[in-house]
């Protein structure tokens, strides 16, 4: 029997029993809508997340103390590794090709004002590193050089600290605050970048560098050979083609330094913006996959329905396939037409899926505030999907019908 | 039963045919040994109460069963040892059924019921229409094509069933029990339209039946009983249908 024949009867057939095929077809809409909008979610938040990433800084590379491995600090040293400024003094003389850099020393603490306080994460920062990390001002200035030659007592604050410290309408800058039993005048506030996954990234106070090393946290900031510790470095390659030789650079003159022998394994981190995100991007992925997988279940149950409806059919229309197999239809013409009925079913399905899989990415947008990415991929892959799971289990039950004997079919009551 | 019909070669060639069933222990011999021969533009009647085995015959005439042992020829074509494709291929081209209950498609209109046949035997859409069109009007329900089958009467759904039978202009017409679901001037119509469809046209017309009324219309009468053919007679005087119609 012909393609276009076998069509006509599974739409004819589908018709005559509107209620049961659309009932059946909802699961296999439902499996492919939970498919198609849990991947546009995942898909979303990842191009969130590389979003956030980028707003640090392009062309950033990272130095920071300990071995990381695939993102995790996972390094075993007999002492903890430390990064000094004479590091950072090798590095930023000898590492070419860079068109900012800066450094930063931090810690947590408390910082106190007028009886109320904040929980912060003070930078001890080069004043490069506001704009290598897009940071601006609100209001007031940011750090200059001649703050940090003068190690002077001054601050920049984060939105979170002045709403944790200051009454709506005060002007932060120009006032005192106390740190550790030091006062520190505010000279700026800094725009909002939002909290992400990352943390609040607005809990933050900037201060000298040699302001935080020398007169705040004091002994802290001391290291096993008495120089002052560093917490990261950050260096900004000329363009994105120079971003892999000015890592490289930065390697070799800290193995250097460090007198790293060669083979053995480096106690810093050095990582660029760009593997960070792919880092971040490979786990999103990952499971934006399973959550997929998951929403397939569903499609798997979708398809148990239709083998089950199927099943009710072939029973049901016992006499007619054994008419069919008298007035001279083979057994695969009676296999196809049930093969295709199980099959135009979950296509069908899918494509109503395909509405609802839009339609639940559009709502999760509304409702997450990230923008869900609806991609032609995911949808023919879960359209695909709903096509082989209506084949699937349409298989037996259209293998029972073609192999029914036609006079025993034709008796059945 | 005219010398033209018996010099021509047999449409169904039936030599000894058996067949045996076996239900649990049981050995059931449903046919033991039948022979016979059909010639073309025959109307004839296969009778025999149930159990007789006379539906295994039609099962075995109709290419919907192979016999146990025996050789049957239908219209040249040696039946034994082929496939269920191949059988279905014959039935397509050699066979027309129709059955005591129609076994119409319920909800789908009297042109496509009509066309089935023709779908399997991979005949194109507009042959089919027109053939479809041809047979429906000569069972008398030209104008009524549109109509699905279950918005007829029975005696009109059989004439549906009795299109089908022909469309594919099959060697030989198997019915069984066509008037067995019909009031009886249903019956009779339908009666008439067979004895027409014979005698204008010369079709081959099998009943299988219990039912006396529809062997009083046959030209020869095969009565079975207990798996053999115990009677193959010429009816000298066939009853005419269409003349006695009653009225409504």
């Amino acid at each position: 029997m012909f393609l276009v024949e076998t069509l006509q009867l599974a739409f004819q057939t589908l018709r005559a029993n509107k209620m049961r095929a659309i009932l059946t077809l909802l699961g296999i809409s439902i499996g492919v809508g939970a498919v198609i909008a849990l991947i546009s979610i995942g898909t979303g938040v990842r191009r969130y997340v590389t979003d956030q990433f980028t707003s640090a800084g392009t062309n950033l590379i990272l130095v920071s103390p300990g071995r990381m491995q695939r993102g995790m600090s996972g390094g075993v040293f007999a002492q903890p590794a430390q990064l000094t400024m004479s590091d950072w003094q090798a590095v930023s003389s000898n590492v070419q090709d860079t068109l900012l850099t800066g450094v930063a020393f931090n810690r947590s603490t408390t910082i106190l004002y007028a009886g109320k306080q904040s929980a912060v994460t003070v930078n001890g920062v080069t004043p490069s590193v506001a704009e290598i990390n897009n940071w601006t001002v609100s209001a007031g200035r940011f750090l200059d050089e001649a703050d940090t030659s003068s190690r002077a007592r001054v601050i920049v604050l984060g939105t979170s600290v002045v709403k944790d410290l200051f009454d709506d309408g005060d002007d932060p800058v120009g006032q005192t605050v106390r740190i550790n039993g030091l006062t520190f005048r505010v000279i700026g506030t800094l725009n909002s970048k939002g909290s992400s996954f990352l943390g609040d990234q607005d809990a933050i106070a900037f201060t000298p560098i040699t302001t935080a090393q020398e007169r705040l946290f004091g002994t802290l900031s001391v290291g096993n050979n008495g120089e002052r510790l560093i917490s990261t470095m950050y260096l900004q390659a000329v363009d994105d083609a120079h971003r892999a030789g000015v890592q490289t650079q930065a390697i070799n003159v800290l193995a250097d330094k460090r007198k790293i022998a060669p083979g053995e394994a480096n106690d810093f981190t050095v990582i660029s913006q760009t593997e960070l995100v792919n880092s971040f991007g490979v786990i999103l992925s990952a499971l934006t996959i399973f959550l997929g997988a998951i929403a397939a279940i569903s499609l798997l149950v979708g398809g148990v329905g239709i083998m089950n409806i199927m099943l009710v059919s072939v029973t049901e229309r016992t006499r007619e396939i054994g008419l069919r197999k008298a007035i001279g239809a083979k057994s695969n013409a009676i296999l196809n037409q049930f093969l295709v009925e199980a099959v135009v079913l979950s296509l069908i399905g899918g494509v109503v899926g395909i509405g609802i899989g839009i339609a639940g990415a559009a709502l999760a947008t509304q409702l997450a505030g990230i923008a869900a990415i609806v991609e032609p991929g995911p949808i023919a892959l879960a359209v695909g999907f709903s096509t082989l799971v209506g084949l699937f289990f349409g298989l037996w039950p259209a293998r029972r019908a073609s192999r029914l004997n036609p006079i025993e079919a034709l008796r059945f009551e | 039963m005219t010398m033209t019909a018996a010099s021509a070669a047999p449409v169904i060639d039936a030599l000894d045919l058996t067949k045996t069933y076996t239900i649990g222990e049981n050995v059931v011999r449903a046919l033991q040994g039948a022979t016979l021969k059909i010639y073309p533009g025959d109307l004839l009647a296969i009778m025999g109460p149930s159990g007789s085995g006379k539906s295994t015959l039609m099962n075995i005439l109709g290419c919907l069963d192979q016999p146990t042992s025996g050789t049957y020829r239908l219209d040249g074509v040696d039946v034994k040892g082929l496939k269920d494709d191949q059988l279905a291929e014959v039935r397509n081209h050699k066979i027309g059924f129709v059955f005591q209950s129609f076994n119409l498609l319920r909800r789908t209109n009297a042109l496509n019921n009509v066309e089935q046949p023709l779908i399997y035997g991979g005949v194109n859409a507009r042959e089919r229409r027109t053939r479809a069109l041809a047979a429906l009007e000569a069972v008398g329900l030209g104008q009524r094509w549109r109509h699905a089958a279950n918005e007829l009467s029975g005696g009109q759904q059989q004439r549906v069933a009795i299109a089908r039978a022909l469309v594919s202009e099959p060697a030989i017409i198997l019915a069984d029990e066509p008037t067995g679901n019909l009031d009886s001037k249903s019956g009779a119509e339908i009666m008439c339209l067979f004895q027409r469809l014979n005698e204008e046209k010369g079709i081959t017309i099998i009943f299988v039946t219990h039912d006396p009324r529809i062997a009083g219309h046959c030209r020869r009468i095969i009565r079975i009983s207990d798996g053999k053919i115990v009677a193959d007679e010429v009816n000298p005087s066939p009853l005419q249908a269409c003349s006695d119609i009653p009225e409504a």
